[in-house]
């Protein structure tokens, strides 16, 4: 009885392993500063999950609607355009950086300076519907950030 | 005589006929990261009103090397990118970076007012001129500069297709260059200091 109780116990511990491991890893989010009047800019971060997963939506107090953009350069001419989601395949770090996804926020609060936070809940879901929620907060960068700079 | 053969024949003939004229012209023409459009017929002036209220043509910038793209503020990805590039660009040319008029033309008049302009262009470099007309008039300059651009609507919002390549004209405000988005700021920078010491030679 008691060896059952442990093999439960471990068990018990093992799911919960199991489920924290299960967590979107979201690195380094950041907004692209706007001027004053600029009602639209974009979120950038690096996304893992040690499962196969999608991101399917991002929401925000900061703006009235957040989306999720693909842009594209079809012979010099960029497009850009909301995405149903994006796949993040098991354990691969998956970028939203400029020259490829990013979230789009339309219809701004407020300005967004260097070094504000701005929150975004990250909602993702695998193929058997489950869903996860994740928030981060989102330092703001200059508008002349290319990319995420080195640590 | 087979396909294969008379295809490298063709081949063949044809680099001889495009070699001719390359060792003809080696010493004067000069290699580019950029595309040569020296010579084009299109893009050869704008008439807009600046970010300052002030009216703008190419002309007025004779005696200067101008930078010249398209593009919307609202636009979180390629547009702050090729600014980002061209201060960039003008970092790199150290002094001689004084030289360079930087031209954004808005694609999006209807939102990048004038005021607006002007805080974007200062938050990049308080030097460079923001320039916008009415839909009628940014219609006509995208069509002279054979830029593309469209309105596309979304849920909330729109956001705007555009050509993303940058033009360079040379102190006589003839066009010279045309920089892929791609391209990065040193292979421009380099390419600016070539026409600077041709055209000064």
């Amino acid at each position: 009885m008691k060896i059952f109780n442990q093999i439960l116990l471990t068990s018990i511990f093992g799911v919960t392993a199991i489920t924290a491991q299960a967590q979107v890893k979201v690195t380094d989010p950041w907004v692209r500063a706007t001027v004053a009047q600029q009602k639209a800019t974009g979120a950038f971060m690096q996304l893992s999950s040690p499962q196969d997963t999608r991101l399917i939506e991002v929401q925000t107090k900061a703006a009235a609607s957040a989306e999720v953009h693909q842009m594209e350069m079809v012979d010099n001419v960029m497009k850009m355009r909301e995405v149903n989601g994006v796949d993040l395949p098991a354990n691969k770090t998956v970028e939203l950086k400029p020259g490829g996804y990013h979230v789009m926020l339309m219809g701004l609060n407020a300005q967004a300076k260097v070094g504000d936070v701005i929150p975004l809940t990250l909602i993702f879901e695998n193929k058997d519907k489950k869903r996860e929620t994740i928030n981060v907060n989102a330092i703001v960068k200059p508008l002349t950030q290319m990319s995420m700079p080195a640590h | 005589m087979n396909s294969k053969r008379r295809k490298t024949i063709a081949l063949l003939s044809m680099l001889g006929v495009a070699c001719l004229p390359l060792s003809a012209c080696k010493r004067s023409a000069p290699v580019f990261n950029g595309i040569d459009i020296t010579g084009a017929s299109y893009g050869s002036d704008f008439h807009l009103t600046g970010h300052d209220g002030k009216t703008y043509t190419l002309h007025q910038f004779k005696g200067k090397y101008v930078l010249l793209f398209f593009g919307y503020t609202q636009c979180p990805d390629v547009c702050p990118t090729a600014l980002t590039r061209a201060l960039n660009i003008r970092h790199q040319l150290g002094a001689d970076g004084k030289q360079l008029q930087v031209v954004f033309i808005t694609v999006d008049p209807e939102r990048d007012t004038q005021p607006l302009l002007a805080e974007y262009m200062r938050a990049f470099d308080p030097a460079f001129l923001g320039l916008y007309g009415s839909l009628q008039q940014t219609e006509d300059v995208a069509k002279e500069f054979r830029v593309f651009y469209k309105k596309v609507p979304g849920d909330n919002s729109y956001s705007m297709d555009h050509t993303a390549i940058s033009y360079l004209y040379d102190i006589n405000n003839k066009i010279r260059l045309a920089f892929k988005h791609e391209q990065s700021a040193e292979q421009c920078a380099a390419d600016i200091r070539t026409l600077i010491q041709t055209q000064s030679s």
